[in-house]
């Protein structure tokens, strides 16, 4: 029998320490790590959980963070309610097992601490890695600060394990931004959160020997698209189970979560539609604007970037004249990857808004209120224009002379 | 709003400080927010911690800040350090610094014309004295304590000794002494 663990009804935590509470509350059996800045607190908490007798759990530390998603991998399989935790590099080196993991429909939940990739080397927050996954074939969703942290990690293990869905899902949230930054989070009790997780109920486990079963099976051309084909359809088909989820939490907690979430959408010309901490900046950007300049702003946040909410953006963004994509990683050479999304889901629209896009924040780049008011302001700009009057793509907080690329060909 | 950025070397407890003030300010309803910025900072390097305190939950993730409070708790950075950066006319600065407040302005001439918003007391000293070693993070929470007046002495003791709750008892003791010898000793 676990110690308990003495928690109060408002606790001061960071979205590093809320995400480790919340593997110990859904009672996982088996983590495991090799840490790597700035996820390391997660693995680590859950490491000095098991030690100290608060879970009846498993901390395996391992070689590298290949080895972390092998392991993980091995045990999922084998029938266990299974996490870990991992940033940037760490990630890029995990990604190889990523695909294997989803392609088994294996439900690991991997807590993902954003992180600028090298080179050059950094350890603040951009979304460099969390963008490096969306082919991975995993389920991903974004917390925008410590209290979701906690709450999306209890909600992934419930929709990943769910039969119907039966796929790893990650759980992003900002370098120190979130994970560093200490703020009130109002934990459910263990009892509340364990109820509403469940236990997991193993599908194929491997440990059933009544029943042998094979993992990873090599299909070449007869088969390989059928699976991968399928999986695509589960990802597809999380979306109602992902609703559900939510819409239990919000019952037991209060708290609400959306696949898309809208914040002063109800009349809204000018928008920002951003992903991660970003999100709840710029919603003080947008109050301002109304209050001080009557500038009619307001923000889109995504919080399922996979399966991307196509049809639940359009409806945000039907009214919207002049939107502003943002998009924490560098770009590489094309626009920015959710700016292309958004702008899919728009361009099959009735109503086509202007869109541009802003490559900001890499690095840890720091986003102010400022710099929101003035990307809001800019989007006036063009509504009342009636065509884009900047360049579409524009760095935003750069030093040095402006970068921007692309013009809108107007004859 | 209130906004405090504190000015501290790693390894002088300036993140353990925020999180602390944090914590207490949390137990009176408050919404808070404590962090840090450092990367791969050794001990001894320049960094900043901050915090926000509101009635609401606070939305803004940006370092900026326009600080109601700077709290200085390494005596050197008071020099090398850009702490009046992004002051506003009504900033309150609490320095830590073994020279009297008029040998600390004439020393920092950013400071000159600010006599009534500069408070000193030597939390090194203080630390020393009480806790053993130089741990200027706990003292400075007592000069804080007293120049914001946001809560009673008592209240923020009685808090602090929870928050320290994981030491031993000689720790958490000389901690309430080092608190409560700043919250005396600031002026």
């Amino acid at each position: 029998m676990a110690v308990k663990f003495d928690l109060n009804e408002r606790e001061v935590w960071d979205g590093n320490y809320a995400a480790s509470q919340a593997l110990r509350q859904a009672d996982v059996d088996v983590v495991i790590a090799y840490p790597i800045t700035p996820s390391t607190p997660i693995v680590e908490n859950y490491g000095s959980y098991v030690a100290n007798g608060y879970i009846n759990g498993e901390f395996v530390m391992v070689e590298s963070e290949h080895a972390a998603m092998s392991g993980c991998v091995g045990a999922s399989a084998a029938g266990g309610r299974v996490s870990t935790a991992t940033s940037s590099q760490g990630f890029a080196l995990m990604a190889e097992v990523l695909y294997q993991a989803s392609g088994m429909r294996l439900p690991i939940v991997l807590n993902v601490v954003n992180r600028a990739l090298a080179s050059p080397l950094n350890v603040r927050g951009d979304h460099a890695d969390m963008y490096l996954g969306r082919d991975s074939g995993w389920l991903q969703m974004g917390a925008f600060n410590a209290q979701e942290a906690y709450d999306l990690a209890l909600c992934a293990f419930k929709i990943a394990e769910n039969a119907s869905v039966r796929l790893p899902m990650m759980v992003h949230q900002d370098g120190f931004i979130t994970s560093h930054t200490a703020q009130n989070v109002y934990p459910l009790t263990d009892e509340t959160a364990i109820n509403f997780v469940g236990k997991i109920q193993p599908i194929d486990d491997m440990l059933d020997f009544s029943r042998p079963i094979t993992y990873g099976a090599q299909t070449e051309e007869d088969w390989h698209f059928e699976h991968k084909a399928k999986q695509h359809k589960a990802i597809m088909d999380s979306m109602p189970v992902i609703d559900s989820v939510f819409a239990e939490f919000k019952e037991i907690t209060g708290r609400e979560y959306n696949r898309v979430e809208k914040y002063d959408m109800e009349d809204a010309d000018v928008v920002i539609v951003g992903l991660g901490s970003t999100v709840e900046t710029a919603r003080v950007a947008a109050k301002n604007m109304r209050e001080t300049k009557g500038i009619k702003a307001g923000v889109v946040a995504i919080r399922c970037f996979r399966p991307f909410p196509y049809e639940e953006v359009r409806e945000a963004l039907k009214n919207a004249k002049a939107i502003a994509v943002t998009d924490r990683s560098s770009p590489g050479g094309a626009m920015g990857a959710f700016f292309n999304e958004v702008s899919a889901a728009m361009y099959t629209s009735i109503n086509r808004p202007i869109v541009t896009n802003f490559i900001y924040g890499l690095g840890g780049r720091d986003f102010s209120i400022e710099e929101g008011e003035r990307i809001f302001a800019e989007q006036q700009v063009h509504a009342d224009a009636g065509y884009i009057t900047t360049e579409i793509q524009q760095f935003s907080g750069l030093r040095g002379p402006k970068l921007a690329f692309f013009k809108t060909e107007r004859s | 709003m209130v906004e405090i950025r504190w000015h501290s070397r790693a390894g002088q407890g300036a993140v353990s400080g925020a999180k602390g003030l944090g914590d207490v300010v949390a137990t009176t309803g408050k919404e808070v927010q404590a962090f840090a910025l450092y990367g791969s900072a050794k001990r001894g390097a320049a960094l900043r911690a901050y915090n926000r305190i509101d009635d609401e939950q606070i939305f803004n993730h940006a370092k900026f800040m326009n600080p109601d409070f700077v709290l200085v708790i390494d005596p050197a950075l008071a020099f090398s350090d850009n702490i009046i950066e992004h002051e506003s006319p009504t900033t309150k600065y609490i320095i830590t610094t073994h020279l009297s407040k008029e040998e600390l302005i004439a020393g920092i001439p950013t400071l000159e014309g600010k006599e009534d918003r500069v408070f000193t007391l030597d939390c090194v000293q203080i630390s020393l004295d009480t806790i053993g070693r130089s741990m200027p993070n706990s003292p400075m929470l007592g000069a804080f304590v007293k120049m914001s007046g946001m809560f009673e002495l008592e209240y923020f003791l009685e808090n602090m000794r929870r928050v320290l709750s994981k030491f031993p008892q000689k720790i958490i003791d000389a901690n309430m002494e080092a608190i409560t010898r700043a919250y005396n000793e600031v002026k």
